[in-house]
């Protein structure tokens, strides 16, 4: 997952970094073949160069050494609204076909949830804004569900034009990237399309982990694995503690 | 006078005095003169600065009702929901970051246990955004924010306005103006002239959005050191009500240059919080067995305060210049 969010940092670009994976990701990308990227976090960090692995995105090394630090409501109010976000990374407990999020409630019933989940911080906003958005996730039929038990974020809406009918500004969810697996989104319709699997991962497992009938690129490949020089830089100087990596 | 100079005898604004008193205050005296029962109480500092000291000795006085608001509840929202100070929750985003659940307010908001929490929720932006409004004397805020999520189905204050100019539908949230707000800082003057650096979070906007404010500084610094810096001043003398000094008080939270985040505290706390027995020993032992935060200091011992001791990283002076 890490190696498939990484490539997605294109050299340049202002990337709103969350907390978890793609934090970890962006660390790599900055290392590799992204080295003029511009990290932004929403506790109001522009250009951070964190000389450690950060632990959240508050955390005191984004602020030592970076470009500039902001008030949180000019960082969404300039960097968000303002359109000068290229790429956010969002997770979610609940994702549908069409790229919408779940990260309020488990349960139909909002006022009596099963599972009371963090809510929205700054995921509608960055999905509204960010010209590209990348969804990380990982993949069972809990998580990738026919119908949300609560919208907290909106990607495709309810696909086709849908999004664009509302005014969403930004480009919306340009890929999902799970432990099984890389999607992509239909042109016309914006639902989701399995584009590879995973190496070793085969077909039928992606699809007995999907809430739907999920959609299969016909040109769908394997997901291409990271090299030792990669894997050697995330396990030994990125993450030696196995902060975000497990085993 | 000569074009070009002018001596320093002839400066027509001499030191003036300064007349207005110190708002020192301890921490006891602070709460119990500003925060009361059934408030609307704002703490904030966003991952950075976060006002536990103040937080504990809320707890400490026994306050309820309280409407408690903050971007990211987190560890010392549990404590202080646990602690029975709450009948609503005001919130952006709900969790100990990068660790999990606050099962104290899951506890409440799933079960009523030990009672019923009311919630109010919103994204970041748009609680930045009421903060923002009710500081600029607004009565609402725009915002593009909310257009195809259920938020506004279950948040009533969330509404849409026209714009004149272009027609465009617009979100819009409206002015929180709280009763009170409490935030930390590194330091400020007797006066609260408030300097913050680092992550600056939602305290300025928070500030100027209150009725009263309570500042919590590591250090209370002469008027000059303030005076020789003053595009650091985050929150200005006249909308602070009371100073209060007390190191660490923003631990296990951090102090960009005093002390780093106690990640150990926040994984530890996932552990408490799970056991409602397990919360109330701690809230024994850490906050109604203290009577300050030097207790609370002297308890944690210098060990740990010297592994969470940055080494220096300093920032090179800038020249305001003489204007004589």
């Amino acid at each position: 997952m890490v190696f498939a969010a990484c490539r997605e940092v294109r050299d340049g670009d202002c990337v709103f970094v969350g907390v978890g994976l793609p934090n970890l990701a962006v660390q790599l990308a900055l290392r590799l073949h992204a080295p003029r990227c511009h990290l932004i976090y929403e506790s109001g960090v522009f250009g951070a160069r964190p000389v450690r692995l950060p632990i959240s995105i508050g955390d005191p090394c984004l602020v030592s050494g970076a470009a500039q630090v902001l008030p949180m409501a000019e960082t969404f109010l300039y960097f968000l609204q303002g359109g000068r976000t290229d790429l956010g990374f969002l997770g979610a407990a609940q994702i549908d076909r069409y790229g919408n999020l779940n990260t309020t409630v488990v349960g139909r019933d909002y006022d009596h949830p099963k599972v009371r989940l963090p809510g929205a911080g700054g995921a509608p906003d960055i999905a509204l804004n960010a010209r590209r958005t990348v969804v990380i996730a990982r993949q069972d039929r809990r998580k990738f569900v026919e119908r949300l038990d609560f919208r907290t974020t909106v990607g495709w809406a309810e696909g086709g034009t849908s999004r664009e009918a509302m005014g969403a500004p930004g480009g919306g969810p340009a890929r999902v990237i799970t432990d099984l697996g890389v999607y992509g989104f239909d042109a016309d319709t914006r639902e989701m399309t399995l584009e590879s699997v995973h190496p070793g991962v085969a077909l039928e497992q992606v699809r007995d982990a999907t809430g739907w009938d999920l959609r299969v690129s016909p040109s769908l490949g394997t997901t291409e694995a990271p090299d030792e020089a990669m894997l050697r830089l995330l396990r030994e100087e990125l993450d030696p503690d196995r902060i975000y990596l497990k085993g | 006078m000569p074009a070009g100079g002018r001596r320093s005898d002839d400066n027509p604004f001499p030191e003036v005095p300064n007349l207005s008193e110190s708002k020192v205050l301890t921490m006891q005296e602070a709460v119990s003169r500003f925060v009361r029962d059934g408030d609307t109480v704002v703490l904030e500092g966003f991952t950075h600065l976060i006002p536990f000291a103040a937080g504990h000795e809320i707890i400490r006085q026994r306050r309820r009702d309280l409407a408690l608001v903050r971007l990211t509840p987190d560890l010392l929202m549990d404590q202080m929901v646990a602690a029975g100070t709450a009948r609503k929750l005001v919130f952006g985003w709900l969790g100990n970051p990068g660790v999990g659940s606050l099962h104290a307010v899951r506890r409440a908001v799933e079960r009523a246990y030990p009672g019923p929490l009311e919630i109010e929720e919103y994204s970041h932006f748009g609680l930045l955004c009421r903060y923002q409004a009710a500081a600029s004397g607004l009565p609402f805020f725009p915002l593009r924010g909310y257009r195809g999520t259920d938020l506004p189905r279950v948040n009533p204050h969330l509404k849409q306005v026209t714009c004149p100019f272009t027609g465009e539908t617009l979100d819009a949230v409206s002015a929180l103006h709280p009763d009170v707000a409490i935030v930390n800082a590194q330091r400020a003057d007797s006066h609260g002239n408030t300097q913050i650096w680092g992550l600056v979070g939602a305290q300025r906007e928070a500030a100027f959005a209150a009725r009263r404010v309570i500042v919590v500084v590591e250090e209370v610094v002469p008027e000059d050191v303030v005076r020789a810096d003053p595009n650091r001043t985050q929150i200005p003398s006249v909308v602070v009500d009371a100073v209060v000094e007390e190191p660490w008080s923003a631990h296990p939270s951090f102090v960009q240059g005093y002390y780093d985040r106690d990640n150990a505290a926040y994984l530890a706390w996932d552990r408490i919080t799970r056991d409602p027995a397990e919360l109330e020993r701690y809230l024994d032992e850490w906050v109604h067995g203290l009577p300050d935060r030097a207790a609370y200091r002297a308890r944690l011992g210098e060990a740990t305060q010297n592994r969470l001791r940055p080494g220096p990283r300093l920032a090179g002076p800038v020249d305001y210049g003489d204007y004589r």
